[in-house]
């Protein structure tokens, strides 16, 4: 039976007097691609924010292999070998390309890996972060990630505002990772990239889960896919 | 002859306010954090130092380590309480922090002599004469800016620039950010505890002002003039700040307004500071050349 590496149970989450997320429920298998689905709005990234520990969850469970996370603060989930992908990259602008990486290290040594992945990250060790392509940003945000050898690794919109070459090739990275071993969380606008990716698929509207299950009776369910996706 | 030491002694200066400058540098180049008491660390070393000489009559090889060691722990525990906040709250912190030790330095006579000073202090080595004083303060310079370059420049430096960047990024890399800060903060101290014992080595006196707002000030304008978050901002800063005090001073008693005057027009002009500016322009010359 394959192992659980991260599951929510019964999740809220509130910003303020706003709720947004309403018991939240879904989990992830080792060495499988979950996407998290939605329109605008629908609190995808407020789930990779409960996780990570930045909106602590009012109720409900959230377990990294079996271990209750949920009252820790960020630093101590990071350490518990959960990696981000920010939606917006967000990597340090000011720091070169290697100084982002080092930074992020813990574990075993990734960069040889890292630079394998993303040879253009290579030639470009010395130049600041804040100047490079939006493609290479999402490249160094997905390396930075990795070098703290995560054992769930949440990605936020990576293909966002990317050329449609660039987000081949971040979809090809994410295939490869995947068949490293590698558990993702992916959460996505682009419904095509999402599903040609994930094993399993949770879509979320206005807070709720709505569907969570085989992306295979997702991907075939063209009501779901219109009613809470919109079209594609 | 008496002229060629008046240069040495502004070179002296020049170098121990270079010190000070490069640790206020630390917090609010590489860390992000704006303070205005760093004053608190060179003076408390200072006044420690005067006072293991004068009360306990310690020699200079007893009294600098302990002063440096008591200012580093000050820092330690000043540090606890000022990074409860960042930005303005933390500059406040700072500054409500150095005024306290400013006023218990004014008003605690039977210990500091209160607004007199304490006088009747000595040089380490018998460095009575300028220039081997020079030399000193030089190599000291040399290695502080030495040391605290290393800091920066290492992965630790990295970390904290990208706590200044991104804090929220960087606790989910599993930093812990506050650790880094307040890491930061002590080394910084401990910097400006040295710059504090060259200052009171060169004035073999020391006052109350030493401790205040205008001198925490002086140092974070040399730090903004000269250009925050690089190597060489706080030198040069440190230059022009130590260059207007004791040229204009000469001629103009209201010296500080002309200190202001200057620092609008750099950051005006050079709103990154001298050393990025001159930078910049001096690419701009090359590249049409």
């Amino acid at each position: 039976m394959a192992t659980e590496a991260l599951a929510l149970d019964g999740i809220d989450a509130l910003y303020g007097d706003s709720h947004v997320l309403h018991s939240v429920t879904f989990s992830l298998q080792e060495g499988h691609v979950l996407a998290l689905l939605g329109r605008n709005g629908a609190g995808k990234t407020t789930c990779m924010n409960a996780i990570i520990g930045f909106l602590p969850a009012r109720k409900g469970e959230i377990r990294v292999f079996g271990e209750r996370v949920g009252r820790l603060s960020p630093e101590a989930i990071a350490r518990k070998g959960v990696g981000l992908v920010p939606q917006g990259r967000r990597v340090f602008p000011t720091l070169t390309v290697k100084e982002n990486l080092i930074v992020a290290a813990r574990g075993k040594n990734q960069l040889d890996h890292v630079f394998e992945l993303f040879p253009r990250l290579k030639e470009r060790t010395e130049q600041h972060a804040g100047s490079l392509s939006g493609g290479e940003q999402q490249m160094l945000a997905i390396g930075r990630a990795l070098m703290g050898n995560p054992r769930v690794l949440l990605m936020d919109e990576p293909s966002e505002g990317l050329a449609p070459l660039i987000v081949a090739e971040v979809g090809r990275t994410i295939a490869r990772l995947k068949a490293e071993g590698q558990s993702i969380v992916l959460v996505e606008q682009n419904v095509k990239l999402a599903f040609d990716l994930a094993d399993e698929v949770a879509i979320l509207n206005t807070g709720r889960v709505a569907f969570a299950g085989p992306a295979s009776a997702a991907r075939d369910n063209e009501s779901l896919i219109t009613q809470h996706l919109g079209v594609f | 002859m008496v002229g060629g030491e008046y240069y040495v002694n502004l070179g002296s200066q020049i170098f121990i306010f270079a010190v000070f400058a490069a640790s206020i540098n630390l917090l609010l180049g590489y860390g992000g954090l704006p303070t205005l008491g760093h004053a608190a660390y060179l003076g408390v070393a200072a006044y420690l130092a005067a006072l293991c000489a004068l009360k306990l009559g310690w020699g200079h090889l007893a009294a600098a380590p302990a002063a440096l060691v008591g200012t580093t722990l000050m820092a330690a525990a000043f540090g606890l309480i000022a990074l409860r906040a960042t930005g303005l709250g933390f500059l406040m912190l700072t500054l409500a922090l150095s005024q306290v030790l400013w006023g218990t330095a004014l008003r605690w006579v039977a210990m500091t002599d209160g607004d007199n000073g304490l006088r009747g202090l000595t040089r380490p080595f018998g460095m009575d004469d300028a220039k081997s004083f020079y030399y000193f303060t030089l190599a000291v310079t040399v290695f502080s800016l030495w040391m605290m370059a290393r800091f920066v420049t290492s992965s630790f430096g990295a970390a904290l620039a990208g706590t200044r960047d991104q804090a929220r990024r960087m606790s989910a890399l599993g930093h812990n950010v506050w650790m880094v800060r307040w890491i930061t903060f002590i080394y910084a101290g401990f910097w400006g505890g040295v710059s504090g014992l060259l200052f009171v080595y060169y004035h073999k006196y020391i006052h109350p002002v030493s401790l205040s707002l205008a001198n925490s000030a002086e140092g974070l304008l040399a730090v903004i003039a000269g250009g925050s978050g690089t190597l060489a901002g706080p030198l040069v800063g440190a230059a022009i700040v130590m260059l207007l005090k004791n040229y204009v001073s000469a001629y103009v008693e209201r010296w500080n307004m002309l200190l202001g005057f200057v620092f609008v027009v750099i950051v005006v002009f050079m709103p990154d500071g001298v050393v990025p500016g001159v930078k910049r322009l001096w690419r701009r010359y090359i590249s049409r050349a």
